[in-house]
């Protein structure tokens, strides 16, 4: 039924019109769920740790890093947790031995692909790949780096972009796209040979798309964008802003 | 009590981590006790010597004379650690693996230099290819990231080792610390 | 349109066909234009026309004759005489003949197992009906599926019949087709579509193109019908640029099916509509994938996303949507015609039908063949295909593509059907076909395949992305002779990586070709890593002491 529109806003809003309840388990405790929320913010907030790369709260999921994969009972296959939906009665398993270990490996691959080194990058002590070598228990790679070339580009005036540091989670595509609404950033090229770029693969101080808003610096979870000028003890990156913004642009599209 | 029979090494790196381990400072006392230095460049020897109960790789392998170093240390060690990050990942050694060997040497050699203009040729050990990480020639017993690792890292690492446990330094120790 | 307007351009169309004394075929499918089949046919209308037999003697092009190896081919009807190899100065000699014996140095037997041990659903009119007419079409039943459909049948109805056909997608996975048309019609939604794959990218593969460029109103038919039975007005071919003959033949079906009206509004004057675009791929092999294809589609970048929720239930601009294979919607209108009880008693337990092959690689008879599910390999590549090139010794048979896996000789009399081919760690894949004989490296081979996959992944996630790099590497370090002995296990925990946690199937299957050929052949890894000799003698392996 379709109320007055002021009516309606309150009508569609979840905790008014609930989404289903139902229940499951995770790493067999007991939880409770939405119908509509994903496996992996019901671990979180029950205090369950599953690691992420490219998911990040408030942009939409791409299920692409793979790291968040978790064990469904009676699946062979594994599902990533950031874009599953728990189904009542589902047995999650997020820290069996086989999902720790295909989880290291994928991030040592990642430690392989480009020139991560850690030592020398802007974002050294502020890092989500290095704090996930941490959270993974990863201390070596035992896969041969590829030793591949790639390219810096400081062309902006305030923003510089290191493709050695990249890891193409696309935070920042998705971050231009969906909340600044430029979509300076989007992705070329296919399998390791893919790259940001910014307009169509113009050097970023020449984009007449972007606005200079930084959100795709603080939303990178690498050295790969940076602000220059600061120190790698300023380099920190700010993140606060975006479930905000997301909280107050749902409502008002309503 | 015997002391344990430990070497370290240099290879393609700055030395930090040989600095972090001197700075266990007073503790290097106590450890003295327990170890005995058998190969370093703290101590003055140059052959390396057999029956090595422990030993140090600090910096990636980035020579022929790197590689046959790596190679030795591990047919006469027990216990091989790759120390720091140059040895685990190549680190910033490893930063010259995007350029061929022949432009990394002129560039230093010839383009920034103000003498001599030759590349070396006698006595500067032949470059490899790439610089690799130690474990990609010979087996790593224990590996401890850091650029370079904490000196309390090293001592309380040493300290597990020592009494024949392997600890993992996670946590404790990082890859850019 | 009535039935008895349909009816009537069939008839004329078949009158017409059969007032000409002799009718001669020249196939214009892709493989036979690349042979200049384009020029022969040109040179036969000329000499036609020089002995003014015009009304007595019809030239036409005609789809895919089969036997692609001895293009150009030529069919001389109605005496069934087969020629091959036809050039442009054989013309006179084939036209004299007409009526009297053939000229033996073309003759080309259409008696021998590659044409007798065939058994065409699919390609029924492949060869037979020129594929820019739809009259000709018509004239073979055509459109009559979609007019039982539409007049006779309630969507249910035709769901029903294909369920119980046991028709599975043709595409690669074998997924239940009934199944999936069901769960479309069921999804509640205004809008819904149809969109017809084919983007066929497997190296080696060409069943969808020849389907497309040799009989493309079947395709459109089996969309209408679909379309009908899942409640889609709207219907999509999703066709690779590098077709450009299918992509030209089949736009040319759709404006003439538009004109008569089995296109478009008010199909056979009941109220249901059904329009069809073409919509062209720009070259990328993952776009085959079924949510890379919405996704390129709508104009977005081609690059899957992670399952459920699947098409059917958010498929193109989020509505339902029911993706098919070409193949599969070949299948469909013969279904409707003859009922799903008759497919269901052709083929396996659980492998209903026929399946199209393209057969390529080492064998003697390569082309494009179709035989019943659960016919085995050896009367594949021995009977149909005639064996090995050179008299050879057989090694391997690629299925599947790059998706697929290396089956060696000890499973030659295997039947060909989806559980089968699983159980021996290949899978049905779209129907491509690669002979290997004892020429062939199979590490080679696995390098081959996983380069593809390589160059092929979208880099959206990364197992595939920077997996794929690194068995290749590993697999090219085999190949030059600086393999070590714990390349095997690297190489199977890497596979086992890929295949287990890479987003979409280009990736979880990828390591097929790898982990087949260290199964079946690892003699032929041990000679490269241990011996430093290639078997084959296709690998260069680099002798001289390298530095590591």
């Amino acid at each position: 039924m379709r109320y007055p529109a002021f009516l309606q806003r309150i009508a569609d809003r979840a905790d008014v019109q609930p989404a289903r309840v139902l229940t499951f388990s995770i790493n067999g405790q007991d939880v409770s769920a939405r119908e509509d929320e994903t496996i992996l913010a019901v671990a979180r907030e029950n205090g369950i740790p599953i690691p992420t790369l490219c998911h990040l709260d408030g942009l939409s999921e791409r299920g692409a890093c793979r790291l968040c994969i978790v064990e469904i009972k009676g699946s062979p296959k594994l599902s990533p947790a950031c874009v599953t939906l728990p189904r009542q009665d589902m047995e999650v398993i997020t820290n069996s031995d086989r999902v720790l270990d295909y989880r290291r490996k994928i991030l040592e691959l990642l430690f392989t692909e480009r020139n991560h080194v850690c030592s020398v990058c802007v974002s050294n002590g502020h890092c989500d790949l290095q704090a996930l070598t941490i959270e993974l228990g990863m201390t070596h790679v035992h896969y041969d780096y590829l030793h591949s070339q790639h390219t810096v580009d400081a062309s902006h005036e305030r923003f510089s972009v290191d493709h050695n540091r990249c890891v193409l989670c696309q935070r920042c595509v998705r971050v231009c796209d969906e909340i600044e609404g430029a979509h300076t950033w989007d992705v070329m090229g296919r399998g390791h040979l893919s790259k940001v770029i910014t307009d169509l693969n113009q050097p970023w101080g020449e984009s007449t798309t972007c606005t200079g808003c930084g959100k795709c610096v603080q939303v990178c979870p690498t050295g790969a964008l940076s602000e220059k000028g600061k120190s790698v003890a300023e380099m920190t990156k700010k993140r606060q802003f975006l479930p905000y913004l997301k909280l107050m642009r749902g409502e008002e599209q309503k | 009590m015997s002391r344990l029979r430990v070497a370290t090494t240099w290879l393609d790196g700055c030395s930090g981590c040989h600095m972090s381990f001197l700075d266990i400072d007073e503790k290097l006392i106590e450890l003295s006790e327990r170890i005995e230095l058998v190969y370093s460049p703290l101590v003055d020897q140059k052959i390396i010597p057999e029956n090595i109960d422990l030993a140090l790789i600090e910096g990636a392998v980035s020579s022929e004379s790197d590689r046959e170093e790596a190679l030795t240390l591990r047919a006469r060690s027990k216990v091989l650690v790759s120390f720091g990050d140059c040895a685990v990942t190549a680190n910033v050694p490893g930063m010259r693996n995007q350029f061929k060997v022949q432009d990394v040497l002129s560039r230093a050699y010839i383009e920034n230099s103000t003498s001599g203009n030759v590349l070396p040729s006698v006595f500067v050990p032949k470059l490899i290819e790439y610089a690799r990480p130690v474990h990609e020639y010979v087996t790593v017993d224990l590996f401890l990231p850091g650029c370079p690792p904490p000196a309390d890292v090293i001592l309380s690492t040493l300290n597990e080792l020592l009494e024949g446990r392997f600890p993992i330094p996670i946590g404790k120790t990082r890859f850019g610390a | 349109m009535t039935i008895e307007e349909l009816q009537d351009i069939g008839r004329i169309e078949k009158e017409k066909q059969e007032g000409f004394k002799h009718r001669i075929h020249v196939c214009v499918a892709a493989g036979c234009l690349s042979c200049q089949s384009g020029l022969v046919k040109e040179a036969l209308e000329k000499e036609v026309g020089r002995r003014g037999l015009e009304s007595w003697v019809l030239v036409k092009g005609v789809g895919c004759l089969g036997l692609c190896t001895a293009g150009p081919m030529v069919a001389v009807e109605p005496n069934k005489i087969l020629y091959q190899g036809v050039a442009v100065s054989d013309a006179s000699d084939i036209v004299e003949a007409l009526g009297g014996p053939s000229v033996s140095r073309l003759d080309c037997s259409n008696q021998v197992p590659f044409f007798t041990r065939q058994q065409k659903i699919v390609l029924e009119n492949c060869g037979l009906i020129d594929p820019e007419s739809i009259e000709e079409y018509i004239s073979e039943t055509g459109y009559e599926a979609l007019f039982n459909a539409l007049r006779m049948m309630n969507p249910t109805g035709v769901i029903e019949q294909i369920s119980k056909s046991g028709l599975r997608g043709r595409g690669g996975a074998g997924f239940p087709t009934g199944l999936k048309w069901t769960t479309v019609s069921k999804t509640k939604g205004n809008v819904k579509f149809v969109v017809c794959n084919a983007d066929e990218g497997d190296p080696g593969a060409f069943m969808d193109r020849s389907v497309l460029e040799s009989d493309p109103h079947r395709v459109l038919e089996g969309m209408a019908i679909a379309g009908y039975a899942v409640g889609a007005h709207y219907g999509f071919i999703y066709v690779r640029a590098e077709y450009p003959l299918a992509v030209k033949r089949i736009r040319t079906a759709i404006a003439r099916a538009e004109r008569l009206g089995l296109l478009g509004h008010n199909i056979f004057n009941t109220t249901f509509s059904f329009d069809v675009t073409v919509r062209l791929g720009a070259g990328a092999f993952v776009c085959g994938e079924e949510t890379a294809l919405i996704a390129s589609i709508e104009g977005r970048r081609g690059s899957p996303r992670p399952r459920p929720p699947f098409p059917a239930e958010l498929g193109l601009w989020g509505s339902p949507t029911l993706i098919n294979n070409v193949e599969t919607f070949a299948n469909v209108p013969p279904i409707i015609r003859k009922g799903g009880a008759w497919f269901a008693g052709i083929g396996t337990e659980k492998s209903k039908g026929t399946k199209v092959f393209a057969l390529a690689g080492q064998v003697n008879n390569t082309g494009l063949i179709e035989a019943p599910m659960g016919t085995t390999l050896r009367e594949i590549v021995f009977d149909i295909g005639g064996g090995i090139k050179h008299g050879r010794k057989f090694k391997a048979i690629q299925t599947g593509g790059p998706s697929g896996g290396c089956i060696p000789e000890q499973f030659l009399d295997m039947s060909m059907d989806y559980e089968s081919l699983a159980k021996v760690g290949s899978i049905m894949g779209s129907g491509g076909l690669i002979v290997m004989d004892e020429t062939s490296c199979m590490v080679d081979v696995a390098k081959f395949f996983i380069e593809f996959c390589m160059s092929e992944s979208c880099g959206k996630c990364v197992p595939c992305r920077v997996g794929t790099v690194q068995i290749y590497n590993v697999l090219r370090r085999i190949t030059e002779g600086d393999g070590k002995p714990s390349d095997i296990a690297l190489l199977e925990e890497l596979c086992d990586l890929v295949k287990n946690t890479s987003l979409c199937g280009l990736g979880q299957t990828s390591p097929n070709p790898v982990l087949s050929t260290i199964h079946y052949f690892m003699d032929e890894y041990k000679a490269h890593i241990e011996d430093k000799v290639c078997p084959a003698g296709t690998c260069h392996i680099n002798h001289t002491e390298k530095s590591q």
